[in-house]
């Protein structure tokens, strides 16, 4: 029993990790119907940039205080992550606006990979450390319960806090602010949102930003526990099911989703892994996803898509 | 007592042409528009109507022609700054926010008004509370006057066609507009519906003096309720005057009757 709750814990604190990815899809998807392949990148393109910062800031400024270093670089880093939203809007976005869902697909596919080279271009291609001082021991939790206890990873349990604030607060900020309000109303109707005085533009640079600290966030949990690498940008593929299963439109399905997908996989590996030989957890996800869709094309929490004939 | 005085001219447009490819939807088209009256465009399907009213609202751009807002020439106005030169529009297939409530999607049409930037949203600060409260009161006196009290909260896909028509007008007064833009605003309703909505264009044409541009396919309709009437056909226009005078006029009568030129 113990041992089943422990697989279970660890499989929805990194599920939250996959919500956080699956968010910032949702996000653009929501505002601007472009499904944004470039997603993972921009999670790639953070970590580096947090990493990279981290340490040069101190090299710079001649300091040595691991916490300023810190809070400077990830204060930078947002300032890069926004400097990409609005140069996605400028160069990219502005021109296709109205073009058909494949063409705008295609355009976020050549900005995936143009973060990861120019990315790799300016912090450097190795792999790096980010150290924001997440606790690395693990804890024995429920010990009076269970004979043995269960054994947590503290750093995931404080990594799926922090993702379930950002994820609280940009509800509030959808739900309640007048900006918020405005974002819901583009993702509704464009052309309604603009005729009644909503500027596009400054959305959608509104949009990509928060997708940009939602990258930056995720960039820094995975970045800590495995280095700010390459690799990350294909975290962001492991989040797709995430969104499949969740529906591409629902804030809430991004996270549930996430969660279902990460007990899913640890709870196949443990227990199914041993029957089919292991490593299921690679395409696990990619399965259950799959079978979701016969189902609910529309996933958990999407909107039923109804067309009149 | 009435805002209501008809005024100077405070639209004008003068030969506006737009074509799709070989379709020549508008040809040559002119007309003005008078501060605080009631104009409708009118004509058979196909017409031109919808086309004239987005080339108004910027959504179109036509080919030729001059657009003249208060003694302004407007060549390449999109709809985001014809909503800050103070037209607000309807939409013909309503174009509401569907997965939010009627409020929202009111509130939203204040969107131009608030000042209050992100940051002072984001952490809820003063600035932004106030605002939000002062724009909520304008909101309410909206809700009143089309009366929609009872539906404030409900999501708009929920309501019936005609009460989403009145969330899509309110919406439209919420951004407070000198010219109001109404896109068939009677389509599809039945007839107490329709003597509901034309009340409230009367009213807000009487009481806030807004000036109320409307096309409409239903003559009768709009004979009763304008001041001064167009009507295209093929993309050109057949007729312009008072109701009177367009309802004598021989051209309109066989444009609507179907008879032989």
């Amino acid at each position: 029993m113990s041992f089943f709750l422990e697989t279970l814990l660890g499989g929805l604190m990194s599920g939250m990790l996959y919500s956080l990815v699956a968010l910032g899809f949702v996000l653009i998807y929501k505002a601007s119907g472009v499904f944004n392949f470039a997603q993972g990148a921009m999670v790639l393109f953070a970590a580096l940039s947090m990493a990279r910062f981290s340490e040069w800031i101190p090299l710079w400024l001649g300091m040595d205080n691991l916490f300023m270093a810190n809070v400077l670089a990830f204060v930078v880093s947002v300032m890069v992550m926004f400097a990409v939203a609005w140069l996605v809007e400028r160069l990219v976005l502005r021109h296709l606006v109205n073009q058909e869902g494949a063409t705008l697909l295609m355009a976020t596919l050549g900005i995936a990979y143009f973060l990861d080279g120019v990315g790799q271009t300016i912090f450097g291609s190795d792999i790096y450390k980010i150290d924001v001082g997440m606790p690395k021991e693990p804890v024995m939790m429920l010990e009076s319960v269970f004979e043995g206890g269960i054994l947590i990873n503290k750093e995931d349990f404080v990594a799926a806090f922090i993702s379930a604030m950002l994820v609280v607060a940009l509800t509030i900020f959808f739900q309640k602010t007048a900006t918020g309000r405005a974002l819901r109303a583009v993702a509704d109707d464009h052309q309604a949102a603009q005729s009644i005085g909503i500027p596009l533009g400054r959305i959608w640079v509104i949009v990509w930003c928060v997708a940009g600290i939602t990258a930056l966030v995720a960039g820094i949990i995975w970045g800590s526990k495995l280095g700010a690498q390459f690799s990350l940008s294909t975290v962001a593929l492991r989040a797709l099911p995430v969104v499949i299963l969740g529906g591409l439109t629902s804030v809430p399905g991004a996270i549930i989703g996430g969660l279902i997908i990460g007990v899913g996989e640890k709870l196949s590996e443990v227990y199914l892994g041993p029957y089919v030989g292991g490593g299921i957890e690679i395409w696990f996800a990619y399965m259950l996803a799959l079978v979701f869709l016969l189902f609910r094309p529309q996933g958990l929490f999407g909107e039923k898509i109804i067309d009149r004939v | 007592m009435s805002g209501r005085k008809i005024g100077e001219v405070i639209l004008d447009l003068k030969n506006i042409s737009l074509s799709f490819g070989g379709v020549k939807a508008l040809q040559d088209i002119s007309f003005d528009v008078l501060e605080h009256e009631v104009r409708a465009i009118i004509g058979p399907n196909g017409a031109g109507k919808s086309s004239m009213l987005n080339v108004i609202n910027g959504v179109y751009r036509p080919q030729h022609g001059e657009i003249i807002l208060r003694g302004e020439h407007y060549a390449n106005m999109n709809s985001y700054e014809a909503a800050k030169a103070g037209l607000a529009r309807t939409f013909q297939n309503i174009a509401l926010f569907k997965g939010m409530s009627v409020l929202d999607n009111i509130m939203t049409g204040r969107n131009l008004k608030m000042k209050a930037n992100i940051l002072q949203q984001a952490f809820w600060l003063g600035p932004a509370q106030r605002e939000e409260l002062e724009h909520r009161l304008k909101v309410e006196e909206i809700i009143d006057f089309l009366e929609i009290q009872h539906i404030r909260k409900t999501p708009v896909g929920r309501l019936p066609y005609g009460l989403q028509k009145r969330v899509d007008l309110a919406r439209a007064l919420a951004m407070e507009p000198q010219i109001l833009l109404l896109d068939e605003p009677m389509a599809g309703m039945n007839v107490e519906e329709k003597q509901d909505m034309c009340r409230f264009i009367l009213d807000v044409n009487d009481q806030f003096g807004t000036t109320v541009v409307l096309i409409e396919h239903d003559m009768g309709v709009v004979m009763d309720i304008s001041d001064r009437v167009v009507v295209l056909d093929y993309g050109k226009k057949i007729g312009d005057g008072t109701p009177d005078e367009v309802r004598a006029n021989p051209d309109v009568i066989s444009a609507y009757l179907g008879a032989s030129h």
